[in-house]
């Protein structure tokens, strides 16, 4: 099982990929997917780094929710913002310290954290395992802080659990 | 009512266009110019899927993935040497 | 094409073009260069985004059967947005702190 399928989660997203892009037209494009979706993940199993294991479908539902539904706020603060005076506008740089250590979550935090509202994320500090974000109009860097952990970050611990 | 949407949105997708060039041609730091490259080829995947609307051809969106896929690994590259060049420097 | 269907387009067709300009408004107006990344990571990405799916329901309703390859477009934005901006943001630290030197 786990040779002929080393990354079953990349096989599905092949398999999804080659389907939607060739509009699910017909039969051969079926086969020809199901043979890429077990070939290529064989193929290139060296190159991937290792992942965690068990991910939790259902929180990992609503954390998507969440994300595009803040990606919409997030698009019409910024337009506020731009169509707005510029002289009130207040940027800083924040650092968020993170409560894991797992470059895979850490990476996927800091895309959402580029998504959504006022913030955009910069560096992952591998050695003290900070997020350095740039935040476009902050009042309190506390709060920020606070609501990027407690929106984004406890939900990507529950899901992979680490 | 597609009739008149789609010429109104062409023309703010050319507006955005001409914002993004013209933060390309002012810069003023060559990180600014990578910006609005990489906001010029957004603007472009934009434009090209209102085209395969107005002509009512699907070919275009091959085109419009194609720039997607480009202009990502464009930025990715230029940023990376923007990166490293000042170290070898 | 029903009337709602092409009512449904023609409103995404506009708030896709209208988020577009105005992260490109963002490119062009915020006084400084952290500043101008907001724009076009999250208002333009989520422009095309609604624009491509325009472009979906255009075509599965037109066309012969559903248009399914502008869903791949839309994610493959929205995960290479934030990667670019991410990238263009260290450059520019990387280029700041080699200046103030």
């Amino acid at each position: 099982m786990s040779r002929l399928l080393p990354h079953p989660a990349l096989s599905v997203a092949i398999f999804l990929v080659w389907i939607a892009l060739n509009n699910a037209s017909s039969t051969g494009h079926f086969i020809l997917a199901f043979i890429l979706a077990i070939g290529l993940p064989v193929l290139t199993q060296r190159f991937w780094p290792e992942r965690p294991e068990k991910v939790k479908l259902l929180p990992a539902i609503r954390l998507f929710g969440i994300v595009l539904w803040d990606i919409l706020l997030a698009s019409i603060g910024v337009a506020k913002l731009v169509l707005g005076p510029l002289g009130k506008v207040k940027p800083a740089f924040v650092e968020v310290p993170l409560d894991m250590q797992d470059p895979f979550v850490g990476t996927l935090l800091a895309s959402i954290v580029s998504l959504t509202p006022g913030t955009v994320s910069i560096d992952i500090d591998r050695s003290r395992w900070v997020l350095q974000v740039h935040a476009l109009n902050v009042d309190d860097a506390e709060t920020l802080i606070k609501s990027i952990k407690t929106r984004y970050e406890k939900p990507l611990k529950e899901i992979f659990s680490c | 009512m597609l009739n008149t949407v789609v010429p109104i949105a062409f023309v703010m997708i050319a507006l955005a266009m001409i914002l993004s060039l013209y933060r390309m041609v002012i810069g003023p730091d060559m990180t600014d110019r990578v910006l609005a490259l990489d906001t010029l080829y957004i603007n472009t995947i934009a434009l090209l899927v209102l085209i395969g609307i107005y002509m009512n051809n699907s070919a275009y969106f091959e085109s419009a993935l194609l720039i997607a896929i480009m202009g990502f690994v464009g930025t990715v590259a230029l940023s990376k040497y923007m990166l490293r060049g000042n170290i070898i420097e | 094409m029903s009337i709602w269907v092409e009512y449904l387009i023609s409103f995404l067709i506009l708030v896709g073009a209208g988020f577009t300009l105005l992260g490109s408004i963002g490119l062009a107006r915020l006084p400084d260069f952290f500043m101008r990344v907001h724009g076009p990571t999250k208002t333009t990405t989520l422009g095309v985004g609604a624009m491509v799916m325009a472009s979906a329901i255009y075509f599965s309703v037109t066309g012969d059967g559903i248009s399914l390859h502008e869903i791949v477009a839309t994610v493959f934005l929205f995960i290479t947005a934030p990667v670019s901006a991410h990238l263009l943001t260290k450059a520019a630290l990387h280029i700041a702190s080699r200046v103030s030197k």
